[in-house]
């Protein structure tokens, strides 16, 4: 009976080495995803940014249309879930090269959280204001600068 | 052989002498803030300007307010550790100093009991500072909020604990030379001012040499970050391509030419950059692309 245990136990354990093994493989595709699609939209986020900012900097002449079009994808995007983009094991630490994401964005008590509505809330009010002329939208372009500002600080790995 | 040992005695006590004078904390002279009266209103530019809540509120503070100048900033150096001090109005950071205190402090890098404070408070930059922007500075010092949280020693190994060594650093290091000898305009003046004296942008942008000490001949070109981890990106023209308006919009908004947002230590240096008049940031992208 007892050596009944020992081996079941012992199998038990061989499975999950055996599906961890297995897994991980898999969890390094997935991992990269993940990875891959949360760095596609920052690039998208830089975009519709570069419209907004080059307006505002006078790079670009400024377009209602065209600044509400840019406005209204960055407010979008920013209220996306986002959740599965970030797995927990897909830090810098864990990673690698391939992300700047810092463990403390897992390990700080869902502080980023804040962070990233503060993004929600920057980029809901320029969607609001960047169609009513160019002074809307110089006046709203600070707080999103202001919440990008506030996560790359604390949970991105400086260049 | 009576003769030798007395002449070797005397030379040993020249040597200390000298080592001494040479050592010697300098404090500004007495009369530089004479008739000066301090503005707060301006003060509170010169220390956005400077960033002096980057490296003196606890750290993680990210509250926009007026500054808890409490401390707590650890800079990690080959050197050591430096960990910024309380500068709040208390007795616990710089309550009741006079304005020459201050200017002591910023511009000659002494204590008012008349010890050397280490270069992480960077008065090789700051000695170039006017006498009435560290006025004003001080009046708006003394509106901010008290602390009564205690400055922490520095953790420091031998001899960099000995701070009258500091005597000696400050020969090699205290040149009030402008590092851009010509600024042949009111704005690349300003520019250098800002840039070279209040903001201390070389004292991450430039690398240091064996001592510690800013490597003028590299100025602007970036350098490892003392921590340890990553770059600090060149700025100078030859390396940097973006131009005086890239540049002045990137102070203003965090924002760089291709839209990423400004992440670390600079986020707490463009929160201040952002308070001062567009002027100011096209004045310090136009000192940046003028270096030779």
């Amino acid at each position: 009976m007892k050596t009944g245990i020992t081996l079941a136990t012992g199998l038990a354990f061989a499975a999950t080495l055996g599906t961890a093994a297995l897994s991980d493989g898999h969890a390094d595709k997935a991992a990269l995803a993940a990875v891959k699609a949360r760095q596609a939209t920052m690039q998208l986020y830089a975009f519709n940014l570069g419209i907004l900012g080059g307006m505002a900097k006078g790079a670009i002449e400024y377009n209602a249309d065209a600044a509400s079009a840019a406005a209204t994808n960055l407010a979008s995007l920013s209220s996306m879930n986002q959740m599965a983009m970030w797995p927990p094991g897909t830090d810098n630490g864990a990673l690698g090269d391939a992300t700047a994401a810092l463990p403390a964005i897992w390990n700080d008590g869902g502080k980023v959280m804040e962070a990233g509505m503060s993004l929600a809330t920057a980029s809901a009010a320029m969607a609001e204001a960047a169609g009513g002329g160019l002074d809307g939208l110089r006046g709203a372009i600070g707080a999103v600068g202001k919440s990008c500002g506030g996560c790359h600080d604390t949970y991105r790995k400086p260049k | 052989m009576r003769n030798l040992l007395k002449i070797l005695i005397v030379i040993a006590i020249l040597a200390a002498v000298a080592g001494w004078f040479l050592t010697a904390p300098r404090p500004v002279s007495d009369d530089l803030f004479d008739g000066l009266t301090g503005d707060a209103n301006r003060g509170a530019l010169v220390f956005a300007a400077g960033g002096c809540r980057g490296c003196h509120v606890a750290p993680g503070d990210k509250s926009e307010g007026p500054a808890l100048l409490s401390g707590g900033y650890r800079i990690v150096s080959p050197f050591g550790t430096f960990i910024s001090p309380n500068i709040s109005p208390s007795d616990a950071g710089i309550g009741g100093w006079s304005v020459a205190d201050l200017g002591n402090a910023l511009m000659a890098g002494v204590s008012p009991r008349g010890q050397h404070y280490y270069p992480a408070l960077p008065y090789t930059a700051y000695q170039r500072m006017a006498p009435q922007d560290v006025t004003d500075l001080g009046a708006y010092l003394d509106t901010l909020p008290p602390s009564d949280v205690a400055s922490q020693p520095h953790e420091l190994g031998f001899p960099f604990n000995i701070r009258r060594g500091l005597g000696l650093w400050k020969q090699l290091n205290m040149n009030p030379d402008w590092v851009l000898a010509q600024a042949g305009t009111p704005e690349l003046e300003r520019g250098r001012y800002l840039v070279e004296a209040v903001a201390h942008c070389g004292e991450c942008h430039t690398p240091r040499d064996a001592l510690g000490g800013l490597d003028a001949g590299q100025w602007m070109m970036g350098a490892p970050n003392p921590s340890g981890k990553g770059t600090i990106p060149a700025i100078h023209p030859s390396k940097l391509d973006w131009s005086a308006g890239d540049i002045a919009y990137y102070l203003e908004s965090g924002f760089t030419p291709d839209f990423d947002a400004a992440g670390g230590q600079m986020t707490d240096v463009v929160q201040g950059m952002a308070q001062l008049p567009a002027e100011d940031r096209a004045a310090i992208a136009a000192y940046l692309k003028a270096l030779p």
